[in-house]
């Protein structure tokens, strides 16, 4: 679909779009361009082109900041978080969709409500119930804390996909005489795939750019992920900016390529939800 | 849509809680049971260690009394009224415009998407140190070119929008994104019909495109409303509320209270009324909307 308009309008369209273009990109460009300038340089002139880029930085920072520990900390977190959320939200979704439970409407209301909930209404008592079990800067506490975020959101998205299972599928299974676990994993499970991986996506994410838990749960370098390191090394780096924007843009890489290879997918996913309500 | 009854009948033990339990319980240990255990905080005097005592409305006497409250509150209405605001006019814009062309739809989305895939942290730390920053960033460099210009942050009449503007700057082209999909979901028949019937764009776009696409920017405009509401990470890592208490939200009061001063049972009670704010505005919009709809 596209409306139609003249060829200077066109011209004049391309120019805003180009320009937002520009203004967005340009701060993310800024953080690579530095990251190979030396700080004698971009004290000097702060915005300019590196004239002798360092591409050492890259290795020196992965090997000080100790990013290959931090880095192993997000994956295993995202993946676990992950495992967990796709698994109890399918089950969970399946259920709501069918509306095979009586209570199936409040507790739908519930995981939609808990959405709207700020993390700070639930955090100070599982930050002292963790300390007091030993769970600070233990991956543990984090995973089991991401799964319950990011389940309701995966729920709702899954029950779309399950809505649009025929009826007539899981009732010929089970005449063949599966049970429920069955049903689930032989019939749901894959009807859905197209659904749970774009959950993944959206969860993998979400956890790797995660904050306000990663820096509350995750306080020292060895259990960080990689965006609670970033965040502990703006102390330490607080003057070494060339430094602390290769750490940056090592961290905002992966996501950044990552993205851009699936961002079909992606963009499908966060539109779905908004749009077809 | 429903399902035929005859499924819930046929097996009386319904075993099928089973597959709902999981979430529900992770949710109720992680979510629930908290939240509980918060609101009950917020009438103690905890302060994470030793036994807490029951002071009935103690720190609510005392947050209310307090301007930094009063700031705080101030600075989330504002953030959210004008976050909510000023990204949804741009976005609309923008759609309208990725809606006008044809070639480059795909690289501009995933240029406007790209800051939502980075971490906030980076990003704010980005604009802080390699933009705002009058020594090492743009605003540095205006200044040498000899423009009046200074770093926003340490301004305290405008350290929060110096950080609201990078909040919209990172969010506007996830909304862009997300109402561009729902505009060519539009009948493409019923525009041209519309064009052809000699309506101007304008007005093909309030009675065509404008009706069909505003359940979707209502309820962004609703989820816009809910998370901008509880902002953290941005504020935390550009200005930690300062100067002052100029750019301070509720949720930077509360954690700081919590983890910086341990006085766990007042930082609970600025997480309530958080929440409960937060709810009143969420309420307000829904009244609203619903009233929009009646007429």
């Amino acid at each position: 679909m596209e409306l139609h308009i003249g060829k200077l309008a066109r011209l004049f369209v391309y120019v805003l779009l180009g320009a937002a273009a520009f203004s967005v990109a340009a701060p993310l460009a800024l953080m690579v361009l530095n990251s190979l300038r030396s700080n004698f340089d971009i004290l000097i002139t702060p915005l300019g082109w590196p004239s002798e880029p360092e591409w050492g930085v890259f290795a020196r920072v992965w090997k000080e900041a100790e990013l290959g520990q931090a880095i192993t900390n997000s994956l295993i977190i995202a993946a676990a978080t992950v495992g967990i959320v796709c698994t109890i939200s399918s089950m969970a979704a399946w259920v709501i969709a069918r509306r095979s439970v009586p209570g199936w409407m409040t507790v739908s209301l519930y995981f939609l409500a808990t959405t709207t909930v700020p993390i700070q209404m639930f955090m100070f008592p599982l930050y002292f119930m963790m300390a007091k079990l030993g769970l600070i800067n233990s991956p543990i506490a984090v995973i089991i804390i991401y799964s319950a975020i990011f389940t309701p959101f995966s729920l709702f998205l899954l029950r779309t996909y399950v809505l649009d299972i025929p009826m007539e599928l899981e009732e010929a299974a089970r005449i063949d005489g599966a049970s429920d676990w069955a049903v689930f994993t032989r019939v749901i499970v894959p009807l859905i795939s197209p659904g749970l991986l774009t959950v993944a996506l959206i969860v993998c994410l979400n956890v790797w750019n995660e904050f306000l838990i990663a820096i509350t749960f995750l306080q020292n370098s060895d259990s960080a992920t990689a965006t609670a390191r970033f965040y502990q090394l703006t102390g330490r780096y607080g003057n070494n900016l060339s430094d602390l924007m290769a750490v940056a843009t090592i961290i905002a890489l992966p996501t950044l390529v990552f993205f851009v290879l699936v961002q079909r997918r992606f963009i499908e996913g966060v539109s779905a939800g908004a749009v077809k309500g | 849509m429903s399902t035929p009854p005859a499924q819930r009948r046929k097996k009386p033990p319904n075993r099928k809680i089973l597959f709902l339990l999981p979430a529900l319980i992770v949710s109720l240990a992680v979510v629930l049971v908290p939240v509980i255990v918060t609101t009950l905080l917020a009438f103690t005097d905890w302060n994470g260690f030793a036994l807490p005592h029951w002071v009935g409305l103690a720190n609510f006497a005392a947050i209310t009394g307090e301007a930094r409250f009063w700031a705080a509150f101030r600075n989330n209405c504002l953030y959210t009224f004008l976050f909510a605001t000023l990204p949804m006019i741009c976005s609309l814009f923008a759609a309208m415009m990725l809606m006008m062309i044809r070639k480059g739809r795909t690289f501009f989305q995933v240029v406007y998407f790209l800051p939502v895939t980075i971490a906030t942290v980076i990003l704010a730390l980005i604009w802080r140190s390699m933009i705002y920053s009058p020594t090492t960033g743009v605003v540095g460099w205006l200044q040498q070119l000899g423009m009046p210009i200074d770093n926003p942050l340490v301004n305290p009449d405008t350290s929060l929008l110096g950080v609201l503007f990078v909040d919209m700057w990172s969010w506007w082209g996830y909304l862009t994104v997300i109402y561009f999909a729902a505009l060519r979901q539009v009948d493409r028949s019923l525009i041209e019909a519309a064009l052809v019937d000699g309506a101007s764009r304008w007005q093909t776009f309030w009675h065509v495109l404008r009706p069909t696409i505003l359940p979707t920017v209502m309820f962004m405009l609703l989820m816009s409303i809910i998370w901008s509401f509880r902002v953290f990470d941005w504020i935390y890592v550009l200005t930690e509320g300062g100067p002052g208490f100029s750019s301070e939200v509720l949720a930077t009061l509360a954690y700081k209270t919590a983890f910086q001063s341990f006085e766990v049972g007042r930082a609970s009670a600025y997480s309530l009324s958080m929440s409960l704010l937060g709810l009143a505005a969420i309420v307000i919009y829904l009244r609203i909307q619903a009233r929009r709809e009646k007429a």
